[in-house]
């Protein structure tokens, strides 16, 4: 239900209100709308430094509600970062990140934990609880906040590791799955309470093709069915390209550029031209700075 | 000699900042112990049987061969006194009293003390800590406060076995090997030693199974999420423990004696 209220339009409409106290009458053919906020995120003049390091000076952006978002760009760039900081895991400096119309820095613990519960995460490295097997795992959402019975939730959990075709892996503790098994038992996890909002952070390493292939298409059915929000961190040009409404390439701290894959592709930004096509030379060096190799091959500290 | 004023400045500065967290630290996870005792005793119970129920092993034969050693060394010495029949009262007060508390809470931050810093450690470094958060679930009454909760029930037991064990192994050497007479050895504990005796044994168990269980949780929680730092963290838990042990025994001793 919850999900097709998103699909509207219009958060609230009111149509031809009548309400009286007594005789005394409030309101009379009252019609309102409340429109419903098209950028579902909206990041102003962010700044993050750590230490001495600036990641991100000034970067703003939108991400559209019902949309599959990608951040892409250069390693070391603060694309994990910038989820962390969409998901208050880090508090930036200065700027402002508004979730729903929401500063989330002025969230209290117990509402920033309620605004969570509206997000599903894939993390990097999966982060499989090791005490617990793979259907604890995908129930642990459900065991903490739902008072579900445990037929249901059985029920909740092998629907969704079947998405992720590891029904047949319930049983299973972390230690025995390899590492994109693991990520897809994240993913059947992160999935498992509806959330509106999901993020993946590199979901497509450690992929075979079969298995990635049906994570891609399941990203695209998952956000086009249920109306989610889909934020993806990726390396992977060309996966993202197949999945992906709007991409944005963050470069030094800011937007390099941003729009569909096609857009990006036949862009003619130079750093965009360099990551899109995966060339050594451009803007983003591919060696980091260090001394000449000549010199440091064949002079005094060779010996 | 600026430097050394500096370093020694700094070095206070952070000690003060460390110390403040910590008992910031300390009052959060005191702070979720009755809900967690009252709603979540499933994770307390799992966490008594980890730290607990695992350790017994190590903490039984400690504790059969420190009893061995002091009815050795209690015999030897007694015996120039001619009072060798008492040796059952002197391992008795030394076991309950002091060597019982002690080596038990030693030995419970070497077994059970690392294993709770690692696996908390080892649970940020591989970001299931973080997982938690995202899944709106605080992993302070979750992770934390379990294992705290479980130290503190654990110790006080183990402590028990070990004196148990450790008289049983008095008994073995003093009675069995060196003849001493059975009814006397039994009978001057059953004589001597009272309840206030038990009681001071019982109190220290449970502030070092507070200590202990409580710098465990803290320096896991708080440990530089790698290989390395999980590893300074374990290693710290044991120094840690070991000192603030040693400092709370005499503290108690010197106020209950």
């Amino acid at each position: 239900m919850k999900q097709l209220d998103d699909s509207l339009e219009n958060l609230i409409e009111i149509r031809n209100l009548k309400f009286s106290r007594g005789h005394r009458v409030i309101f009379e053919g009252l019609n309102l709308d409340i429109k419903r906020l098209e950028n579902l995120i909206e990041i102003r003049n962010l700044k993050f430094s750590r230490g001495h390091r600036v990641i991100f000076e000034g970067l703003n952006l939108d991400i559209k509600r019902g949309e599959v978002t990608a951040f892409m760009g250069p390693s070391g760039t603060g694309k994990t970062t910038l989820l962390r900081l969409i998901t208050r895991q880090l508090i930036p400096q200065e700027g402002t990140i508004r979730i729903g119309g929401i500063d989330i820095a002025t969230l209290n613990l117990a509402e920033l934990y309620q605004l969570r519960q509206r997000f599903g995460m894939l993390f990097q490295n999966g982060a499989l609880l090791t005490d617990l097997n793979v259907f604890e795992n995908v129930a642990f959402p459900l065991r903490e906040h739902t008072k579900l019975t445990n037929r249901l939730i059985r029920h909740v959990v092998l629907t969704k590791l079947h998405a992720v075709g590891l029904r047949g892996a319930a049983d299973m503790i972390p230690s025995e799955l390899s590492g994109g098994m693991a990520r897809r038992v994240a993913l059947a996890r992160a999935m498992v309470m509806d959330p509106d909002i999901l993020i993946y952070d590199e979901p497509f390493v450690g992929l075979d093709p079969i298995s990635m292939g049906v994570i891609v298409r399941l990203v695209r059915r998952m956000n086009d069915t249920l109306g989610i929000t889909s934020i993806i961190v990726s390396h992977d040009v060309a996966e993202v390209s197949t999945v992906a409404d709007c991409s944005f390439l963050i470069s030094g701290g800011k937007v390099a550029a941003s729009g569909s894959p096609d857009e990006l592709r036949t862009a003619k930004s130079e750093l965009v031209r360099q990551f899109m096509h995966g060339m050594a030379d451009g803007p983003v060096a591919f060696h980091y700075q260090a001394p000449d190799y000549e010199e440091q091959l064949l002079g005094r500290d060779a010996e | 000699m600026t430097s050394v004023f500096r370093d020694v400045f700094n070095t206070s500065v952070e000690f003060v900042r460390t110390f403040g967290a910590f008992q910031l630290f300390s009052l959060r996870v005191l702070r979720y112990s009755p809900g967690v005792l009252l709603s979540r005793f499933d994770l307390v119970v799992k966490q008594v049987f980890n730290t607990g129920a695992l350790s017994l092993v190590i903490i039984m034969v400690c504790g059969l061969f420190v009893g061995g050693v002091l009815g050795l060394q209690g015999y030897s010495n007694l015996a120039r006194f001619n009072a060798e029949d008492s040796i059952g009262v002197f391992a008795a007060f030394g076991l309950i009293k002091e060597l019982g508390p002690v080596i038990t809470a030693l030995l419970f931050a070497g077994r059970a003390g690392t294993a709770l810093a690692s696996e908390i450690g080892l649970m940020k470094a591989t970001d299931q800590l973080s997982a938690m958060e995202m899944m709106a679930v605080n992993p302070v009454p979750r992770v934390l406060v379990p294992r705290f909760l479980g130290g503190i029930i654990a110790m006080p037991l183990l402590v028990a076995v070990f004196s148990m064990i450790g008289l049983f192994g008095t008994h073995l050497v003093a009675v069995e090997l060196l003849s001493v007479d059975v009814g006397a050895f039994w009978q001057q504990i059953q004589i001597t030693v009272d309840m206030d005796d038990i009681k001071e044994g019982i109190f220290k168990s449970l502030v070092f199974g507070v200590a202990a269980s409580m710098i465990a949780v803290w320096e896991g929680y708080n440990a530089v999420p790698t290989a390395e730092g999980v590893g300074r963290a374990t290693t710290r838990t044991v120094v840690i423990t070991a000192i603030a042990v040693l400092v709370f025994d005499f503290m108690i001793t010197a106020v209950m004696l």
